[in-house]
């Protein structure tokens, strides 16, 4: 098995590493740069629990290669919320609307609302639960997270000044 | 909303945030797979491939080759530690041997038969497909009709029969009550396998600390409940156990109890002696797992002419696999058949069997399979006397006028709403309309349909079952003035150091802010068995109560002897002691706190220092949950899709903590409910392969699977103390009939649709064109 050296920023700062070819994103996320926040629910691309963000655009790391994100900007869940602890809008949504149960999926569903929503953006209701059919929730019954929709979406522009 | 002497709730009732989500929402739980310890090692299984055989021979000799790879075990490396497997009625060794690895023979596909301890996962995988297996593969019994007939799946017994229940052969008299009722309905109903599907799979880390000290980090529903599992399962009365969950994703009967693959690190963790780890992967779940339901019944109900029950009889099986966490499981469903109806007279049987198919586990809702084909039943009767379902509920259920009544199982109720629960849902939709609509809709080719069930379920049960006790609550008031409490409870999703922060928070008159739950960790509350049987929020809530109603006596005990007050005076409002008439003479809690606990010489002579309550609450024998739902479909005659088109429930939980959290229950329960009629199937082909091994072959419901769902409360207040009933497994049991009554209202221009889930577009859509499309499957 090949080595390869490595280097992403993550969450704003610098991680290097030497992995082999195989390590998929999720494990050296997890696991060389301790970002236990990535959950790996089923490693098939399904549930869509490990999501993050590279380059901005939201993705599945239990598929992508660690190699293949050489060089990108990795955003995880733990990066979401402000330094001093404020949460991100997506997060403060999924608190406020009672979206989570048991939270292990949540990560995924967060990230996922989260490179949707970036820059302002106010997509619809139905273009945010849309892009939700690929995250699978087995607590909830998907109400909160459906409520959380609601509220993050451009139909309801009561709170849009919160997003940055 | 809150029982008879409790105040209006400062903090009861309200929709709290959860004191969980800010670290599950920063990627800051910490789930078993989040352990890493110095030292630690990783495991993998060797899975057999066929379900049903002799193991000839192992060969681990090129794994072991594999650099990086510390171990392998085969399950005669474990012969000498004692292993006396048990469920989740832990005082009962299970009568299958279970062994950890197996020992020989082989008794479904998916069996961990060796574990490879290496430097890293990836490592102990590569070396687990170099172990060569030499078998002798034999026919296996993989269907509950197969299990009739076929050689015993354990040759130490005669039969394949796991357990059974009642009298095989319907009795002479019931039958003369059959024969001379107006009209008999028969239901069948074929309720396929399905698998548990928690988010985070099975997984622990396991460490001995030195010869006396045993640590584990598992995946779990009550830190307590492994501990003493552990014991007594690997008999290591001696050593020290300590075991911590902190976070759980999900679990709904999975993780009652560790099983084979968590017994086998444990064992090498003892032998090995370094921190082990075993994460099950999602594949290994669906394979190796304990799984749930796989039932079939046949229920014989007697009517007169007006449509009242007299009589019936229930005959049901349940395939509990090779290695069921308990041959019980699932056995009980007999026993809620009836107590929320007028019925007369009711026999029954119940089987369980053995196959060359994974184990069955417990799986939320037990009583889903009665209430499903009770509901069923029920509603065929109405059409055939051509009433409303609602009417034919009305004419059966016991009611509000009826009770106390004594049911004839020798359940008494005295305090269930089913009948009101339904009122309540007929005030908000309008039956009569909908049959205009219906009648229209159809006309033009659209299937509409309306499903209405009722139920009522024991919930809370505490003393008359092995494992099922009292839960425990240590309230305290630190010196800051800040409250922590350490409970018996246990959240896999739950909520419980939220619910219970607002009892506390409510009975104290402190900030919700100021209290803090401690739970996850055996070291912290007492024995409790954790979620199972929807109990906590009742249990651990009345504990809760109690114990915080204690600590404020020693509070205003303290409070009338620092003031000069009489102890009666004292209240105690957002963490602020005020005595009344003299607001002049209010202090801070944090005050008081810092002499009990450093100044005992302020204390009235006698007491001792400190500013702690602790309370077991027994609670009841069982605590009754009534509930009411009813859906409306549309059922595609193009594609055999259905779609929820609304979905109303009607529950009476008692006294509600939380209404977020108890509708969340609600709902988490009716969208497994809505998998089990529509998406998820766990199958075998005829060598017992399973069929579905990844998400993309088990549907689980997505988010537009699941309707948003209208919550109405009916809160009448439990005899418990606080009033609560239990609401856990609810939506799982109820919402299986209301959505089957709902699509067989739908397809009857087309016939009577046989219950036969799940009620896939292709089985639904071959029932309205009448012909099979399962293309032989």
């Amino acid at each position: 098995m090949s080595d390869h050296d490595i280097a992403m920023t993550i969450n704003g700062r610098r991680h290097s590493g030497t992995v082999e070819s195989r390590i998929s994103l999720s494990d050296f996320l997890r696991g060389d740069a301790g970002y236990t926040g990535v959950h790996v629910g089923c490693e098939h691309g399904v549930c869509g629990a490990c999501t993050v963000m590279v380059d901005g655009r939201a993705v599945r790391s239990c598929l992508m290669l660690a190699v293949q994100a050489d060089g990108a900007d990795v955003v995880t869940v733990e990066g979401l919320a402000a330094p001093d602890g404020t949460l991100h809008p997506v997060q403060q949504a999924f608190r406020d609307e009672h979206a989570l149960q048991c939270g292990f999926c949540t990560p995924g569903f967060v990230m996922t609302l989260a490179a949707l929503t970036q820059g302002g953006a106010r997509p619809s209701e139905e273009e945010l639960v849309g892009a939700l059919s690929g995250n699978l929730c087995r607590c909830t019954g998907y109400q909160g997270i459906k409520r959380a929709c609601r509220r993050l979406s451009g139909s309801n522009m009561a709170d849009a000044g919160e997003h940055a | 909303m809150n029982a008879p002497g409790i105040p209006a709730g400062r903090f009861i009732g309200k929709r709290m945030p959860r004191k969980e989500d800010p670290r599950l929402l920063t990627g800051r739980g910490q789930f078993v797979d989040d352990i890493a310890l110095p030292g630690m090692l990783h495991c993998a299984f060797a899975r057999t491939p066929i379900a049903r055989g002799k193991i000839v021979s192992i060969d681990t000799s090129a794994a072991r080759e594999v650099p990086g790879v510390h171990m392998i075990y085969t399950a005669e490396d474990f012969a000498d530690q004692t292993v006396r497997m048990r469920g989740f009625f832990v005082e009962q060794e299970v009568p299958v041997r279970t062994p950890p690895l197996c020992e020989g023979r082989i008794a479904h596909v998916g069996e961990p038969f060796a574990m490879v301890v290496a430097d890293t996962r990836h490592i102990a995988e590569d070396a687990c497909s170099l172990i060569e297996l030499e078998y002798e593969e034999e026919d296996p019994v993989i269907t509950m009709a197969q299990a009739r007939t076929g050689a015993p799946v354990h040759p130490s017994m005669a039969d394949n029969m796991a357990g059974m229940t009642g009298v095989d052969e319907i009795g002479a008299e019931l039958q003369a009550k059959l024969d001379k009722s107006a009209f008999v309905i028969e239901e069948h109903v074929v309720h396929q396998r399905v698998a548990q599907s928690p988010m985070e799979t099975r997984g622990i880390v396991a460490t001995r600390d030195g010869p006396e000290e045993f640590t584990l980090y598992i995946t779990c529903q009550s830190p307590h409940l492994v501990a003493r599992w552990v014991t007594l399962t690997l008999d290591i009365p001696d050593m020290s156990i300590k075991v911590i969950a902190k976070d759980v994703g999900g679990s709904f009967g999975l993780k009652n109890n560790p099983w084979r693959e968590e017994t086998a690190v444990m064992i090498a963790a003892l032998k090995f002696g370094r921190p082990l780890k075993w994460i099950e992967d999602r594949y290994e779940y669906f394979i190796g797992a304990n799984q749930a339901r796989e039932q079939e019944m046949t229920l014989k109900l007697g009517f007169d002419t007006e449509g009242h029950m007299t009589c019936g009889h229930g005959d049901y099986d349940n395939n509990n696999g090779a290695f069921p966490h308990g041959p019980g499981d699932n056995l009980a469903v007999h026993l809620f058949m009836w107590p929320a109806y007028k019925m007369p007279d009711y026999g029954f049987v119940t089987r369980g069997c053995y196959t060359n198919t994974p184990g069955q586990a417990a799986y939320r809702g037990p009583w889903q399979m009665e209430s499903l084909i009770r509901e069923a039943a029920l509603d065929r009767a109405a059409r055939r006397l051509n009433i409303e379902p609602y009417e034919i509920r009305r004419r059966n259920l016991i009611t509000a006028a009826d009770q106390p009544a004594t049911t004839g199982m020798g359940i008494m109720v005295d305090d269930i709403t089913p009948h009101e629960c339904m009122e309540m849902l007929l005030e908000k939709f309008d039956v009569a309309a909908f049959r205009k609509e219906q009648a229209a809709a159809r006309k033009e080719g659209r299937y509409l349909g309306l499903g209405i069930a009722t139920y009522i379920e024991p919930t809370a049960v505490s003393g008359i079952m092995s494992s099922m006790t009292g839960e425990f609550a240590q309230v305290r008031i630190d010196p800051t003035g800040r409250v922590t409490a350490s409970l018996s409870t246990h959240s896999q999703g739950h909520g419980t150091a939220t619910t219970m922060a607002q009892v506390i928070a409510d009975r104290i008159g402190v900030r919700y802010e100021d209290v803090t739950v401690f739970e996850g960790d055996n070291s912290t509350g007492a024995f409790g068995p954790g979620a199972a049987g929807s109990r906590q929020g009742v249990i651990a809530g009345g504990a809760a109560f109690t114990a915080s109603d204690m600590l404020v006596e020693k509070v205003k005990a303290i409070a009338a002897h620092m003031l000069n007050a009489n102890a009666e005076s004292i209240t105690i409002d957002d963490g602020v002691i005020h005595v009344a008439g003299a607001p002049e003479m209010s202090m801070p809690l944090r005050e008081l706190a810092e002499v009990a606990h450093g100044h005992p010489a302020r204390l009235p002579e006698g007491m001792v220092s400190g500013l702690e309550a602790q309370y077991r609450y027994q609670g009841l024998p069982m605590v009754m949950t009534s509930a009411a739902h009813l859906c409306v479909v549309e059922v595609s005659a193009e594609t055999g899709f259905v779609e929820i088109k609304r979905w109303m429930s009607a529950e009476d939980c008692g006294t509600v903590i939380n209404p977020a959290v108890v509708e969340g229950q609600i709902a988490g329960g009716l969208a497994q409910g809505i998998g089990c009629v529509l998406l998820e199937e766990i199958a075998f082909d005829a060598r017992g392969n399973p069929t579905a091994a990844t998400y993309k072959d088990y549907l689980l419901p997505t988010i537009s699977d699941v309707p948003e769902f209208e919550f109405h409360h009916r809160n009448t207040p439990s005899k418990s103390t606080g009033g609560m009933r239990g609401v856990g497994e609810g939506g799982a049991i109820i919402g299986p009939p209301t959505l089957c009554n709902a699509i067989i209202d739908a397809l009857t221009p087309f016939g009577e649709l046989a219950i036969d889930l799940p009620f896939s577009p292709t089985k639904l859509l071959g029932f309205i064109e009448g012909r099979d499309l399962s293309g032989g499957h």
